[in-house]
């Protein structure tokens, strides 16, 4: 008889297949060249090119200018948003919910069509601009969340103690709100450094981000540079992905109190 | 006057977001080739939409240039939603069933076994879609598979099938465990006991995981784009990608937007009233208790 245990044995396998071994395939295709000979050529190669090394750096700006930015415009929104005496209706958040559902490609071009109708030039500020109209909803949703579901009590216990709003804010309200800007920033920060079509279209293909090298090499058969290239991508990844994760630890720690 | 700043800001927020939707749906209601040019109301691009994609059918066989010729939406859009809406139901299809069954064996994995498991489910989700795209890209190749329906659907169900895990993994954990044990003590076949008793206590996560499966395959871009190979499958997305990129977007699109964009806010209002009226109704029974 099978035991239920096993019932996960399908899908083990399939991730096997279609989830581990091609995560694989990037390691070797990054790691060969051409013929499939062991090389590091790959990996010399961006790091000797001045370009790609610029376009690395750059995307990595505009990812941390857009996840600031987000989190500035985003915050004070989530804020107001969770308190029931500033804003009282519950369809307000899910106004702000309902542009996550539109497709990317679809949002974008309605963001160049806007620029096109008030006559701004497409480039920097436009994709700017773009990435902060795609992204925002990500930054306050998480926010949001961990405000409306904070403990009111610890906001008026530090009024009750004396505290300034001010210092309300600083010493209670914010560090309580830690996880959700860890979450915010991780689900802007990381589709950001990883999109390539938003750039192409809000800017004319004048701007190139890491993510259009990536797939403009793919796409004219360079794959082994690619895939040294989304090896890299995937590290940065990695390592943001445990940094937030290792300071979400820490806060729960610390929300214990 | 505090309320009335913080309100202030919440709307211009909105107004910023949802700008740009407001001019294609303003512009889908004008012939005009070039958006932001305002050539009188009209409902063409809403008939073109709806009929050439019939009216035509013959024309898409004799290449691209007849296409252009014709004057309504050319057939490549009709068939590119086809192809969207039958891969996504495919993919979520087997998403469903694959996640369900995987999702009853986690659940009774242990220890190390179940971290694993847990560990890979993760990864898809983690990903970003364009690293999901050209590593499976790479596996395709190297396999030397042709890439088209088959491969796209595979990227598909590889992404949607984690969420469908996610989905119906807290309904195995409120269930009874020993319901099943006592029905293959009953005489049931394992596959008797699943299907009539596990499966009506998860269908709850098993309708949300197909619907999460099928809303993230057809807004899938950059998977698909990796995926679909050069003979010429195109998706929504993509099709709306590569006519982006030749410079101008097809006016069609317009009426489309508008479309997609009204039955989600449908939608979403009537999930979210229903959910409203729901903890209201549970919030009232608690006080009169």
């Amino acid at each position: 008889m099978v035991k239920r245990s096993q019932w996960a044995a399908p899908y083990l396998v399939f991730m096997i297949l279609f989830v581990v071994l091609p995560l694989l395939m990037i390691l070797l295709y990054s790691f060969t060249d051409k013929d499939g000979a062991v090389t590091f050529a790959n990996f010399v190669n961006f790091f000797s090119q001045k370009e790609a090394i610029h376009t690395f750096l750059y995307s990595i700006e505009i990812a941390v200018i857009n996840t600031l930015l987000c989190l500035l415009l985003g915050y004070p929104a989530a804020y107001i948003l969770s308190r029931r005496d500033l804003n009282r209706s519950a369809v307000t958040i899910i106004l702000f919910i309902i542009p996550m559902w539109v497709n990317v490609l679809v949002r974008t071009l309605a963001t160049v069509a806007l620029f096109d109708f008030v006559h701004i030039p497409l480039g920097e500020g436009a994709l700017i601009f773009g990435m902060v109209y795609n992204f925002l909803p990500f930054m306050i949703y998480p926010i949001y969340n961990t405000l409306n579901k904070m403990d009111n009590s610890y906001v008026e216990a530090a009024q009750d103690l004396g505290a300034t709003p001010f210092q309300q804010f600083k010493n209670v309200v914010l560090p309580l709100s830690m996880p959700g800007i860890t979450n915010g920033i991780l689900m802007v920060f990381m589709p950001t450094i990883s999109t390539f079509a938003i750039s192409e279209l809000l800017t004319m293909n004048k701007v190139k981000l890491f993510g259009t090298t990536i797939q403009e090499n793919i796409n004219n058969g360079m794959w082994n540079y690619g895939a040294a290239l989304a090896l890299i991508m995937l590290v940065i990844i990695g390592v943001t992905t445990l940094f937030s994760y290792n300071g979400k630890n820490n806060e729960d720690e610390g929300g214990l109190l | 006057m505090k309320k009335f700043l913080a309100q202030t800001y919440i709307w211009i927020l909105l107004l910023m977001l949802y700008a740009p939707i407001i001019i294609i749906i303003v512009f889908s209601f004008t012939e005009s080739k070039v958006l932001g040019n305002w050539t009188g109301f009209s409902t063409r691009l809403y008939e073109n939409l709806f009929t050439s994609g019939a009216a035509e059918p013959n024309i898409l066989q004799y290449g691209n240039v007849a296409i252009k010729v014709s004057s309504g939406v050319s057939n490549s859009l009709f068939k590119a939603i086809e192809n969207t809406i039958i891969i996504a139901l495919i993919a979520s299809f087997i998403s469903t069933m694959l996640g369900s069954v995987a999702a009853v064996g986690i659940f009774n994995l242990k220890g190390k076994k179940k971290k694993t498991m847990n560990f890979l489910n993760n990864i898809p989700m983690l990903n970003p879609d364009i690293i999901t795209g050209i590593s499976l890209f790479l596996l395709f190749v190297a396999v030397g598979v042709t890439q088209g329906y088959t491969s796209v659907i595979i990227a598909h169900i590889t992404f949607c099938t984690p969420y469908v895990v996610l989905c119906v993994m807290p309904k195995l954990i409120q269930m009874n465990p020993n319901t099943y044990e006592a029905a293959l003590d009953l005489g049931a076949t394992p596959f008797q006991a699943f299907n009539k008793v596990i499966v009506p206590q998860i269908k709850g996560g098993m309708i949300s995981g197909f619907i999460l499966s099928f809303s993230l395959s057809i807004d899938d871009f950059a998977v698909t784009l990796f995926t679909k190979g050069n003979k010429g499958l195109e998706t929504l997305s993509t099709y709306i990608y590569a006519d982006a990129r030749k410079g101008g977007l097809t006016p069609e699109l317009r009426p489309l937007a508008t479309i997609i964009f009204t039955v989600v806010l449908v939608l979403l209002a009537v999930i979210n009233i229903y959910m409203v009226y729901n903890s209201k109704k549970q919030a009232q029974r608690k006080l009169k208790f």
